[in-house]
């Protein structure tokens, strides 16, 4: 019990209780396959958002560049299904049969050396995690170590981003250019595109979800959770304490590289194909605004921020299709403006006290029994 | 009849500026107006001619609009949408898909592929759509066949695309690569002598693949030509002057461009400002249709050539009926393009093939498609060929200073659809 009620606090294990409920039974006791696809996408954004919880929230690194490892992490998933969907029999219309189509638009008549291993799953699983974390200690390194950091970071992020994009692009033979990587099919034999295994990639995507909160937590708690905030709060006197400060930056931004990394890989099996416009500036602003608007600084409050703007997105775009970019622009001001803290905020400051009182007042009613059952479900 | 329905709704509906905005727009269309107001459902049975669970009530048939209007591409798509809702309330004012009348639910792409993707399915699963009119880049396309087929949608694609594509579930009323790229240069090749080419392209896959056809067809079939030059630039790119300083060294007969999108504007000016001289210069473009010469300026463009296979201009019976309705509906300055002309033919195609495979199941409609032609098409005849492309005659235009194409030449016959051309790959 001890351990349970500082692994999370109370307010915390409301999050995670509530989100277990809403993700696991009411979500797909209540939506139908499609809408209930439409959640896991939006979930796999939500691995982005706790990513920059750590990274902007905790470290105080602003990364507006989150799209390179989200798109890292799909590539590599989408280069291994791609290979799996462009067998030779499925490709006997190209003049080269059994390379990728796009590849065949573009004259390639092999495969090229670095999509090779991509044909085993094991590899691409690893290259998935390794890939956007290589890529991302590459940045960290050099930005941090010379201490590079703040606005001229997030500058750097964000150019990085479009180049990622313009090289993506503009090798269409080797990437697929401007469509992406198109027309996924098949994981190991087994057809992602059916209901069935929508509901079975769901339920994986969902679990794998609380794992990346889990382990975010995890890292949040530890000392390293705690020099990060100190970091945040006053570099300086971190580093003269005698901390490499550019190496927790950079594991901070590793971290937050690998949980997007992991997000972009499900978003292509969900999805079922990976372009270059989730690499670029746009998205990946895009992501900080989910975190922004569920609260930077909570876990739980930058999950339910990525499901609430999606959803927001997609039924605002289906009632009014001319009008609803006005209207989601007008939400992430009225929410950035109001709220700097975002949801988590507005819990943690309207909500929460509210129900304290109610609970405070109950247990001087009742006596001591009332601490009691509060405390009960902590185990 | 009509006239007694329509006083009483003035009389509620006045309060709104938008009800007297459509209102008018209504009694601004005579054709319409005078019509008898159709009467729907008296078709066929709809237990007969839908038994896959399509939308379909004994008076009504659902459709989906799928374009872009917000993002980068609204500016391209919106004509498509115009054109489609067009065609839509002229079919239902001359009664109808076999009796019922079409309903249709528009949803935003927002120039994002998987948005694309994301409304094609809501659009086929929850509203269970007869058919799709929609999309306009290969991206977004590229998107949506996957979902097209697994859950056997019709979706009716109205671009001029590259080709290297054929699916049961969609029909393409548009011009595939080849259609538009050999015709014009047969053409150019022998009316202006030219030997040297000089090809640019935006740098995505169909600027890539059109070129990769002209390449072939330049070097295999016209004697003594060949390419002096090829280059691509990312979309939106607005730095031309190194690539003109270069044509200007090179001198081809024929500078071959498929820049697309704004680019266009910035490659066209610095093309004059250079001092190229569109008159002694020949220039052949397969990508500028009025709708961007609206953008680029006609001053800046007038006497460049553009082939495709419509121009607001075309001198028929069907296209001067075409033009007026659409000026009518969605006011007089709104030009016409290739492309809008094409989405115009979607629900006008899908309506003859309801009506001849006599069902609105898509296998039917997919099986029926074949053959089916429409005599009304403003750009004249057009007929689906066994590949779900359409057979259409290709035309040279020259753009005017008022932005508009004067017809020089076109081909005698309907050029064949020819998505996977031998040789050419």
């Amino acid at each position: 019990m001890i351990i349970n009620s500082r692994f999370f606090n109370r307010s915390e294990l409301i999050g995670f209780v509530s989100l277990l409920l809403l993700l696991v039974v009411i979500l797909p006791l209540a939506l139908d396959v499609f809408r209930l696809n439409l959640v896991a996408k939006y979930l796999t954004y939500a691995f982005v958002a706790i990513g920059l919880v750590l990274c902007w929230g905790y470290g105080g690194i602003l990364s507006l560049g989150q799209g390179v490892f989200f798109g890292l992490g799909g590539y590599c998933m989408a280069m291994f299904l791609k290979l799996e969907a462009s067998s030779v029999a499925n490709t006997k219309i190209q003049s080269t049969p059994g390379i990728p189509d796009f590849m065949d638009w573009n004259q390639l008549t092999q495969l090229p050396f670095f999509w090779k291993p991509f044909q085993s799953f094991p590899f691409a699983l690893a290259a998935i995690i390794l890939v956007p974390a290589i890529f991302a200690f590459i940045i960290g390194a050099a930005m941090f170590k010379r201490r590079v950091g703040g606005v001229y970071f997030a500058i750097i992020t964000q150019a990085v981003a479009a180049i990622l994009t313009i090289l993506i692009v503009g090798q269409q033979g080797y990437t697929g250019g401007i469509n992406g990587i198109t027309d996924l099919r098949t994981l190991h034999g087994w057809d992602i595109r059916t209901d069935h295994a929508k509901l079975i990639l769901y339920f994986v995507e969902v679990f794998l979800l609380f794992v990346a909160i889990l382990v975010a937590q995890f890292i949040r708690l530890t000392k390293l959770g705690r020099i990060l905030v100190a970091m945040r709060e006053q570099e300086d006197r971190v580093r003269f304490s005698g901390y490499s400060v550019a190496n927790f930056k950079i594991f901070a931004f590793c971290a937050a590289a690998v949980f997007a990394a992991v997000g972009g890989a499900l978003f292509t099996l969900e999805v079922g194909f990976m372009s270059p416009s989730f690499v670029g500036i746009v998205p990946s602003i895009e992501m900080v605004i989910y975190t922004a608007v569920g609260g930077r600084l909570s876990i739980f409050g930058a999950v339910y921020g990525t499901i609430l703007v999606n959803f927001a997105k997609t039924s605002l775009s289906e009632t009014f299709p001319q009008l609803w970019l006005f209207g989601l622009g007008a939400l992430f001001i009225a929410v950035v403006l109001a709220f700097p803290n975002g949801l988590a905020g507005i819990w943690g400051d309207y909500v929460q006290p509210r129900i304290d009182r109610l609970l405070a007042s109950r247990t001087k009613k009742s006596g001591n029994g009332g601490l009691v059952a509060n405390g009960a479900p902590a185990e | 009849m009509n006239g007694v329905l329509m006083s009483d709704e003035t009389e509620k509906g006045l309060k709104s500026p938008l009800r007297r905005q459509l209102l008018m727009g209504m009694a601004a269309i005579p054709a319409l107006a005078m019509m008898p107001r159709p009467s729907f459902g008296a078709g066929p049975a709809t237990s007969a001619v839908n038994t896959t669970g399509l939308a379909v009530t004994d008076s009504e048939v659902t459709v989906g609009i799928l374009h872009s209007v917000t993002g980068t591409m609204a500016i391209s798509e919106t004509g498509s949408v115009q054109a489609e809702k067009l065609a839509i309330e002229q079919i239902n004012a001359s009664g109808g898909v076999l009796g019922r009348k079409i309903k249709f639910i528009q949803e935003d792409g927002a120039s994002d592929w998987p948005t694309f993707a994301e409304k094609a399915k809501k659009l086929l699963v929850n509203d269970k759509c007869a058919a799709v009119m929609g999309c306009w880049t290969s991206a977004s396309r590229k998107a949506v066949l996957p979902v097209f087929e697994q859950y056997n949608g019709m979706l009716y694609y109205p671009t001029f695309y590259e080709g290297l594509e054929q699916s049961k579930n969609v029909i393409y009323t548009g011009q595939e690569a080849t259609q538009q790229i050999i015709a014009g240069l047969d053409w150019v090749n022998k009316t202006k002598g030219a030997k040297t080419f000089y090809l640019l392209g935006s740098d995505y896959i169909w600027p890539r693949t059109s070129n990769k056809i002209a390449r072939k067809h330049i070097e295999g079939h016209l004697q003594g030509a060949k390419v002096v030059g090829e280059e691509y630039f990312p979309l939106g790119h607005t730095q031309f002057n190194s690539v003109i300083n270069k044509i200007k060294l090179t001198k081809p007969d024929v500078i071959y461009a498929i820049i697309v999108g704004g680019s266009n504007v910035a490659f066209y000016k610095q093309l004059k400002a250079a001092g190229i001289d569109m008159s002694k210069q020949t220039l052949l473009t397969i990508s500028v249709t009025e709708d961007e010469i609206d953008g680029i300026g006609g001053e800046n463009i007038a006497g460049a050539y553009a082939c495709m296979k419509y121009f607001q201009s075309l001198d028929n019976a069907n296209n001067k009926a075409f033009v007026s309705a659409f000026k009518k509906m969605w006011g007089e300055k709104t030009v016409i393009g290739d492309v809008t002309q094409a989405a115009y033919l979607g629900p006008w195609l899908w309506k003859l093939t309801v009506e001849k495979a006599g069902s609105f199941d898509i296998d039917k409609i997919a099986a029926a498609s074949p053959g089916i032609e429409f005599k009304g098409a403003p750009e004249g005849y057009v007929r689906i060929h066994e590949n779900h492309h359409l057979w259409s005659k290709t035309r040279v235009g020259r753009a005017k200073a008022d932005g508009q194409y004067e017809l020089i030449y076109e081909t005698a016959d309907l050029v064949e659809p020819d998505p996977f051309p031998k040789g050419y790959q």
